[in-house]
């Protein structure tokens, strides 16, 4: 089999899936033109994510991705949330094939760009 | 995805490749089982396997119209487009001939034998496909020159299904005095062929997509082209493809044939109407577009694109539901890029990436097509809830590409 069950459970019946309308930050990576992009929206009170939210355009390692980084820096501080490695996700996923784990790279990319986009807005605000 | 009724079980990727006839699974069974000897022994078991074979081969001749001792059996698509391509090359550079003209979307058992020859000196010409998937006569018409040793061009593209003027193309070769291939993978079985009256005089077949076994094909190679042997050892194939014959597939790979072509053109307006029928249900989602010449098509294939949504995410879904399809996009090759074909034929990567292909036989159903219909636009629209590109094209800060 392509995927490992964990992986379909999360492409089947993604968590926090959706947008946040009132988002403190949001961080978006990819492209369409090689194949992926994903969103993420974030709820921040006093340092920590208090609610995440993803959209994603990409293959069923990009999405069970997107929702496992999900669950996993949901209700922690930023800088705890900024630790969440690819590789984590990846493994709490009980892996991925070799050839789709740049699929599960963007995930962290786009939770960092949300933080710090947050981290801009703050000093922004600081000024 | 489950529907709310029961899921069926459906088989719409016949281009990848087909589902055994039982005929075709008795007849392996059948030259396994009673008829193991080998051609090549002298005693009776030997020559009872000898003369099926023969049988087999007159038969597969007749069905394209060409001689049994043109007919060569191969062990599928893939070592046939390799074999017509080498030795044509191998022969033309005898000839001081170094230039080989195809099309940018062949498949890659030919693309990936010229761009070896491309590094070994050939000069190699893509002929463009347009966006409808056809080759033009023309093209052809002011590419070819004295110094072009072989033109190979497939007869239907495996993605999009659209027949090329194989005809038109083989007499311009035929003028210029060379030679002419053709990939005809896809339309055996599905579209009448006859190469004398194509002009052609290489041609590549497989059984496996037209309800044969896999792993055995045959390569047709007109009287008095020289063919090079890729596998050296025994004399099997008039010395030209080493190695005890397969028996079994090459005998099933006959009794398919026949089957396939029993009423062709009952079976392709079948399959025509099933196709149609979907298509024009599937259009109906917003922002999707149908892929290649809609006039010049097999018979059994629909190639889709719908904006918003990913390929490999859409097949998943699809086979929760049942539906077994394919699609062109990067993540199902895994490759970084989408289908040469879909981008050979001009459409932006992020189209690509979300195309579908769907490839029938006569053994589908209208209520498969049905069922079909009724999944495809769910699996659609939730992809499209999850997808950050459709919510900016639905909010106007993308603009639609379809
Ligand atoms: C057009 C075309 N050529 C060649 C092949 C390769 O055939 P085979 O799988 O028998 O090697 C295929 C099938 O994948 C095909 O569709
Ligand atoms: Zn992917």
């Amino acid at each position: 089999m392509l995927y490992s069950e964990k992986v379909f459970d999360h492409f089947r019946f993604p968590r926090n899936m959706g947008e946040i309308a009132d988002a403190d930050a949001i961080g978006e990576v990819g492209n369409a033109k090689c194949g992926d992009i994903m969103r993420i929206y974030l709820k921040i009170d006093n340092e920590v994510i208090t609610d995440i939210k993803f959209q994603t355009f990409g293959c069923g390692s990009a999405i069970a991705a997107s929702s496992m980084a999900t669950e996993m820096v949901k209700g922690k501080r930023l800088d705890e949330a900024l630790q969440v490695t690819n590789k984590a996700v990846v493994e709490a996923l009980d892996g991925l094939p070799k050839n789709k784990v740049h699929c599960s790279v963007l995930v962290e990319e786009a939770i960092k760009e949300a933080i710090n986009n947050y981290r801009k807005s703050q000093e922004n605000k600081a000024e | 995805m489950q529907s709310k009724g029961e899921t069926m079980k459906i088989y719409a990727d016949n281009a990848a490749t087909t589902k055994p006839t039982k005929k075709v699974i008795e007849t392996l069974m059948h030259y396994t089982e009673q008829v193991f000897g080998n051609p090549s022994s002298l005693y009776t078991t030997g020559q009872i396997a000898k003369d099926a074979l023969e049988d087999a081969r007159e038969r597969i001749a007749k069905h394209i119209g060409c001689m049994p001792n043109e007919l060569y059996f191969t062990s599928g698509g893939s070592e046939s487009d390799n074999q017509a391509i080498m030795s044509a090359a191998q022969n033309g550079l005898k000839n001081g001939k170094n230039k080989i003209i195809s099309s940018t979307f062949e498949h890659h058992a030919v693309l990936h034998v010229l761009e070896n020859l491309g590094k070994q000196g050939f000069e190699i010409v893509l002929l463009p496909v347009y966006e409808d998937g056809i080759v033009r006569v023309e093209d052809l018409e002011n590419a070819i020159d004295d110094k072009t040793a072989l033109v190979t061009i497939m007869t239907a593209n495996n993605e999009i299904g659209t027949i090329q003027p194989i005809k038109q193309l083989g007499e311009v070769c035929k003028r210029h005095n060379v030679v002419f291939h053709t990939d005809a993978v896809q339309a055996v079985g599905h579209l009448p062929i006859n190469v004398k009256e194509q002009n052609i005089d290489m041609l590549s077949l497989s059984a496996h997509k037209f309800h044969g076994p896999k792993g055995i094909g045959a390569l047709y190679v007109k009287k008095g082209i020289s063919l090079q042997s890729l596998i050296g050892g025994g004399a099997q194939e008039r010395r030209k493809r080493a190695g005890t014959e397969n028996v079994p597939g090459i005998m099933a790979m006959a009794a398919a044939l026949d089957e396939a072509l029993e009423n062709l053109d009952n079976k392709m307006a079948y399959v025509a109407n099933l196709r149609d029928s979907l298509q024009k249900e599937l259009s109906k989602i917003p922002y999707s577009k149908v892929n290649g010449n809609l006039d010049n098509r097999l018979p059994g294939i629909l190639n889709i694109c719908f904006e918003g949504v990913e390929g490999e995410a859409m097949l998943l879904y699809t086979d929760d539901a049942g539906i077994s399809v394919s699609s062109g996009s990067a993540c199902t090759s895994g490759d970084l890029d989408p289908s040469h074909v879909l981008l050979a034929i001009g459409l932006p990567h992020e189209i690509a990436h979300g195309s579908m292909r769907i490839s029938l036989c006569d053994k589908n159903t209208m209520e498969e097509i049905e069922y079909i219909a009724q999944n495809v636009p769910k699996v659609i629209e939730r992809l499209r809830i999850m997808s950050p590109i459709w919510k900016d094209l639905q909010e106007g800060k993308k603009e639609h590409v379809i």
